[in-house]
């Protein structure tokens, strides 16, 4: 579904934040994209939906290649890609439900959504999303008085009402405390696997992105040093990915969280 | 700080030395100072009582001249202002449009309104539309700077998410950048209302109507006590305008 082809970035000071990614990501899988600070995990999803433009390679989403889109293509192509970010990148200033029906700018006129005046079926579809996350009763609020996992519910919803296909995630936990990252890390997979969506997740943390991925995918400077399931992290990946230091306690206690969390939830 | 010793002590000794040779130059007639203290004295006594009635009908058009002049040069600098700042703002341009629009808000923001207005008098004659003029070139490098330097400042995530939607860059505006510029922006045009009718006043002077040119005629023809009373009207105008504004400033943020 989305295949990358021999990506390069490099940055106008020469840095190569990409050396020649390739990449399969088919329907309907969460993939995991660890490494460490500076890796390129944030640089390559920004080329995917080219909020960074590619030096070099090809990127394909169902057979159009986006690295050669034109402005109204690119448009296009966006409405297809649902991204999510790490300070869930909600207009502070707009309420809940206008944040949401951001997301169907793609698809609508701009005097329509000048004059807020979405289609019925664009609003009650908003409606529906927040059901879902538990935000219904909150539409009217302003985003900036939400708390960090209500925001990221909001982006979240923000990036489903596009009805992509694949979704683009950020670091969405970065900013959240631990309990707060579980539940939003679970609502993304459960809304993936019901919606058959493909999606990469940049995620720091390595415990989450065993706990919830079923590919993971290790990136170091700028290079894919690990690819496969998450059960294959052991010591020598993660020096791989990150470079020595005793990993011994972050595999150990993967799984015994994961069964205190599967109890709490 | 100048590491430096000699460079540092010597820089304050040459300050020194061209601030005496400064006051040196400005030949200070003691007589004439003298003189002027007794006749400013005079100048304000002849101020009182301040007379309403007797010109009031041209203090009234002026004024109302003057507010006209305020409200649409207000309106009109701001909307020209508004392509001239987006161009301006580096994150939101390309270099060339960059630069011209740079160039715009420095030109207009270069000369005062009341040389920008003696221009418009020459170019256009004697009255409102010269001020109008004037006072619409200067509010345009003021608000389009101001909004350049606003956008510049946004915060690139939330601009960065809406394009990502898929919006096209009018949409992207509208919702990206406007929610983030507007309060700042509401604030700053009340304050350009404010600054526009206190400058109408000078304006009119050089000739571009307004009150100012009601207060130049009164100051011709030595009915000082009309002049005080304009004079009374003006404040009075200033403080109302400035007290409702930052009212409303308060109210928006």
């Amino acid at each position: 579904m989305l295949r990358i082809e021999n990506l390069v970035k490099q940055y106008r000071t020469g840095d190569k934040a990409l050396k020649g990614i390739s990449l399969e990501v088919p329907v309907g899988q969460v993939m995991a994209l660890i490494g460490p600070s500076g890796a390129g995990k944030s640089t390559l999803i920004r080329c995917v939906n080219r909020l960074v433009e590619p030096s070099s390679g090809k990127i394909f989403l169902d057979g159009t290649e986006l690295t050669g889109l034109g402005i109204g293509g690119l448009r296009r192509a966006r409405r297809r890609m649902g991204m999510i970010f790490q300070e869930y990148a909600l207009v502070e200033r707009l309420s809940v439900m206008e944040n949401v029906l951001s997301g169907r700018l793609g698809y609508v006129g701009f005097w329509r959504s000048w004059w807020r005046r979405f289609p019925q079926s664009d609003v009650q579809e908003a409606f529906r999303l927040l059901e879902r996350v538990g935000l219904d009763h909150m539409a009217d609020k302003r985003a900036d008085e939400l708390s960090g996992g209500q925001r990221q519910r909001v982006g979240i919803c923000r990036a489903l009402i596009q009805n992509p296909s694949l979704l683009l995630v950020d670091e969405p936990t970065a900013s959240l405390d631990p309990k707060t990252s579980r539940q939003i890390m679970r609502l993304i997979c459960e809304l993936c696997d019901e919606r058959q969506l493909a999606a990469i997740i940049n995620i720091h943390d390595v415990q989450l992105a065993q706990m919830f991925a079923r590919r993971v995918v290790g990136l170091q400077l700028g290079e894919i040093v690990y690819d496969g399931p998450p059960d294959g992290l052991d010591a020598e990946v993660l020096t791989r990915i990150y470079g020595e230091e005793d990993w011994e306690a972050t595999i150990g206690k993967v799984d015994a969280e994961d069964e205190e969390n599967g109890e709490a939830a | 700080m100048i590491a430096n010793p000699w460079l540092r002590h010597g820089l304050w000794l040459g300050a020194a030395v061209y601030l005496a040779l400064a006051l040196g130059t400005m030949d200070v007639n003691w007589g004439r100072v003298a003189e002027g203290f007794p006749r400013g004295r005079d100048f304000v006594a002849s101020f009182f009582p301040p007379d309403f009635t007797s010109r009031w009908d041209s203090i009234l058009e002026g004024i109302l001249e003057s507010l006209w002049m305020t409200v649409i040069s207000t309106v009109a600098g701001i909307v020209l202002s508004v392509p001239v700042g987006l161009g301006a703002a580096r994150n939101l341009s390309i270099k060339p449009v960059y630069y011209a629009c740079r160039a715009i808000l420095a030109v207009s923001r270069t000369f005062p309104e009341i040389i920008l207005a003696i221009f418009c008098v020459k170019l256009f004659g004697f009255g409102p539309f010269a001020g109008f003029l004037a006072l619409s070139i200067a509010t345009i490098g003021f608000y389009g700077k101001l909004l350049a330097e606003d956008i510049e400042d946004m915060d690139p995530v939330q601009a960065e998410a809406i394009k990502a939607t898929g919006a096209g860059w009018f949409q992207w505006l509208n919702y990206a950048v406007q929610p983030q510029v507007m309060p700042r922006m509401i604030g700053l045009g009340l304050y350009r209302f404010d600054i526009n009718f206190r400058e109408s006043a000078v304006v009119g002077i050089v000739g571009g109507g307004g009150i100012g040119a009601t207060l130049l005629t009164a100051f011709d023809r030595y009915e000082y006590s009309s002049a005080a009373a304009i004079l009374l009207v003006i404040i009075f105008i200033v403080m109302a305008v400035e007290y409702t504004s930052g009212y409303i400033r308060r109210w928006v943020q």
